[in-house]
Formats: C-alpha cells, structure tokens, sequence
C-alpha cells in the first residue's frame, strides 16, 4: 500500500525545510551569489543610464536564475550524498511525489532568493521593483524553471561535472520561460499598456503547465538505474 | 503489510531464476539461480565486483534485471515493485540519513514516507532507539554521531516500519570490534525475532558465526551454497580462497 501522495509531498518539503532552517546552506549561498552579482552588473552598467534601464530585468532574471542552479544543485546532491535519494526509492511511495516534494522546497528557497533580491534592486536601479504584477511574474517565472532544474538536477548530480553541466542543460530548456519572463518584466517596469504585455504572463502560464506536465512523467524515467 | 499473493511457506522469499544484469554491455549477474527461504540468515560472500552489491539493488526494486525473473515474497519485480517496497529495509554503505536532522527526525521522517500512523510512531521511534543503544542520542544531531552510532541508527530506520526482509550491504565496513559486537547483537536479535536476513559481507568468520546458510557468488554465478552449521571460520576461507580463485580462472 502506497503512502497517499499529499502525505509524502509534505513530508519532503517538511523535512528539507527543517534541514535548510538549521544549517542556512542552500539560502545564504544562493543569497550571497544574487547579491554580488546584482552589485556586479549595477557597477557594470552605471555609467550608461539607458542601458542600466534596459537591462534590469535581464539582470533580475539571469541572476534568480543562476542563483536557482546553486540551491538546486545542492539540494539534490545532498539526497545522493548519503545514499538519500535511495532511501527514499525505496520506501512505498508514488516517485513523482519525490519530484514534487523536491520541487516545493526548491521553488520556496528560490523564491525567498527573488523576494530578497526586489527591494535591493530597487535601492540600485531606482526602479519600482515591488509591484504585485512583478511578484507574479517572479512566481510564474521561477515555477518554470525550478521544475525544468529539479528534473535536470536529478540526472546531472548522478554525474562527475554536476555543478558545470546543470546550467549547460537547463538554461537552453529554460530558455522560453527565461525569454517570456524577462518580456513582461521589462513591460511592467516601463508601465506599458496592460494589453500590450499581458500575452506573456498567459504564456508564463502555459509554459510552465507543459513542464510540470512533462517533469511529472519524466521524472520517473530519469530516477531510474 | 502487504499480504502475498502466494501462500507465504510454499514460496521462497527471494527467488531469481537465470537472472541477469549488466551494465551497458557487461555482465554482472550471469543467469543467477538463488533463493532465500523465509527466516533464513544469508551471508552472500564474494569478492569486489562480483555482483553482490547489485543483486541486493536488484531486490529492494532499485535497479532492473537485463533478463530473468527476480521474485521477492511471491511479488514479480520490477513490475510489482510497489508491493514488495513496505516488505524490505536496507542497510546499505552510505547512512542513508540526513546530517542535519537528529536521530529522532530521521525516524520521523521515514516513518511518514511509510504511512505509519503517529500512535505507532510515538511508540515505536523511542523503543527502537532504545534497542540499538541511541536513546540518549535521539535529539543529537546525525552529523555528531560516530560510524558505530550512524550504522545502529541505519539499522533502526531499516527496521522501523517492522519488515520481512532485512538487506544488509557489507554493514561492518568501517566498524571498529565494539562497534561489530553491538552489530552483530543488533542482528541476531532481528533473525531470532522472525526476520528474514540477507546480508553480504568480506567478514568470513563472522559469516559464519551469525548466518544460517553462506553462498558465494564469484563472477556473477554462486559458486557455492551451503548450510553454516557445516562450517567454521577456517573451513569457510580455505572454501572461499579455492571457490573464487577457481571462478576468476574460468
């Protein structure tokens, strides 16, 4: 008899919140990276204002999404580290609630990391940064490649160059999630014209369907021997 | 527990016939024929490389065979995988738990991922932690404990969800004698209390000294299988020495 699937979702995002909260790896480190590398592209760009303008949501996005291959490569090293994934294998429980479980907590940790980001953008860039169409497109954005990564992470930890290769293959899969996110950021910045914006949040949000989709039928295929 | 679908005393618990498994295009397991009959003791000796490993990821349903059928409680895996999972606890190299949990939230942990309702787990955590000597250890946290201390608390969670059938990966890599005596009280208290063990191990004498029965498996095939009772720790090395050296020559 299998554990019902909620059930087991819960535990994993309970039990990899617990953990985060006590040792503060994934988060800081995730953090730290995002900070620096807005400082980074801040100091780059200050000397052209139009091209500092231009470029903040790309610099928002490319830098949650960097930040998302250091948390998602951690954590699904620390599930093969100690033979952790294993144990879970084989426990009684749907394997596609091991994706789900993994993805909850990457997609909370990844989030916080983009929530921590906005204000500091804001103080940089003199952009209003916190505005509840950003926060969703932030949501929507990182839904889509936190469940590409957690797949992508599952296989790439299983493999020697691990902290390289994830990026190498997620991002070209990424890449229309990355695309539609930075588009109606970059809209919502400039204050267009609500019509004129609002196809790339729908597309946000049929992207990011199709991948969960794709990484619940998949993920079974991939955690396989 | 999930109830066989054949009448348990008239089935081997594990059975694998003319199993195979390779990896790309070498062979680990070479048509293996092996059975473990409930409430039996399996050492499964063997030198590296010889398959042992891999045929215990065979049957907790962690790796598919190339070719064969495996059947664990009368369950055919890989296919009903599912059914025979709540029947298996492994102890396997690797801990298997998580570093930055105690040894109490572990067992919580796993005793939710196997549905065991929170009366059993109130009772069962503390009287498990007690049997392998870590109640006094079971708000510490993982990362603090010794090798000795990781591999009792392996143990426990193996058992926690109260299986059939305990698979045991080479468990005294790395333990010192204390440590090994305390394993090897652990483990007869499991085989006395009904289990079934299958456990595979580079230890001869205490293969001996704690098995029911001892195989050797050399190159993918047993190469020998006999009772332990016909068996002392001398017997059983110079048996292994001229059972591997005569496989590795074929």
């Amino acid at each position: 008899m299998k554990t019902p699937f909620l059930k087991t979702v819960l535990t994993i995002v309970r039990k990899d919140l617990r953990a985060e909260l006590r040792s503060r790896e994934l988060v800081t480190s995730m953090a730290l990276f995002a900070f620096l590398s807005i400082l980074i592209f801040s100091f780059a760009l200050e000397l052209d204002r139009e091209a500092r303008e231009e470029a903040i949501s790309g610099v928002l996005w490319v830098t949650v999404v960097y930040a998302s291959t250091i948390g998602l490569n951690r954590s699904m090293a620390g599930e093969r580290e100690q033979g952790n994934m294993d144990a879970m294998l084989i426990s009684p429980i749907d394997r596609a609630a091991i994706f789900f479980g993994k993805l909850v907590g990457n997609l909370i940790f990844t989030l916080l990391v983009g929530l921590l980001l906005l204000p500091v953008m804001m103080i940089l860039y003199n952009k209003d940064m916190v505005q509840p169409w950003i926060l969703a497109v932030l949501a929507l954005g990182t839904v889509g490649f936190v469940s590409v990564g957690t797949l992508l992470a599952t296989m790439t930890t299983q493999t020697r160059a691990r902290e390289s290769l994830l990026p190498i293959v997620m991002m070209p899969i990424a890449l229309p999630v990355l695309l539609a996110a930075v588009r109606a950021t970059t809209s919502i910045l400039n204050a267009e014209n609500f019509a004129d914006w609002v196809f790339w949040p729908q597309l946000l949000l049929a992207v990011d369907a199709i991948y969960l989709l794709l990484c619940y039928l998949l993920f079974e295929y991939v955690i396989e021997e | 527990m999930t109830s066989s679908p054949s009448t348990p005393a008239a089935v081997a618990l594990i059975e694998a016939q003319a199993l195979v498994k390779a990896y790309d295009l070498l062979p680990v397991l070479r048509k293996l024929d092996f059975t473990v009959q409930r409430g039996e003791f399996v050492a499964l000796l063997g030198p590296n490389g010889a398959g042992k490993s891999t045929f215990l990821r065979l049957v907790c349903g962690l790796s598919r065979p190339t070719a064969g059928t495996l059947r664990v409680g009368g369950w055919e895996l890989p296919k009903e995988a599912h059914a025979v999972r709540a029947q298996i606890g492994l102890v396997s190299h690797k801990s298997l738990l998580y570093e930055t949990l105690s040894a109490h939230e572990n067992l919580v942990y796993f005793s939710r991922l196997y549905n065991l309702s929170a009366a059993v787990t109130a009772q069962r955590i503390p009287e498990i932690l007690n049997q392998v000597g870590l109640g006094k250890r079971a708000h510490n946290l993982v990362r603090t404990f010794s090798r000795g201390m990781l591999q009792r608390l392996s143990i426990a969670r193996a058992l926690l969800h109260n299986p059939d059938i305990l698979l045991l990966d080479e468990p005294y890599t790395g333990l010192d004698q204390d440590a090994s005596a305390v394993l090897d009280d652990l483990l007869r208290d499991a085989h006395n209390g009904g289990r079934t063990i299958l456990m595979t191990t580079h230890d001869l004498p205490r293969a001996a000294a704690l098995a029911s029965r001892v195989a050797i498996l050399s190159r993918g095939v047993i190469a020998y299988d006999q009772p332990a009772s016909e068996l002392n720790p001398i017997k059983l090395s110079t048996i292994y020495t001229e059972v591997t050296s005569m496989t590795s020559a074929r």
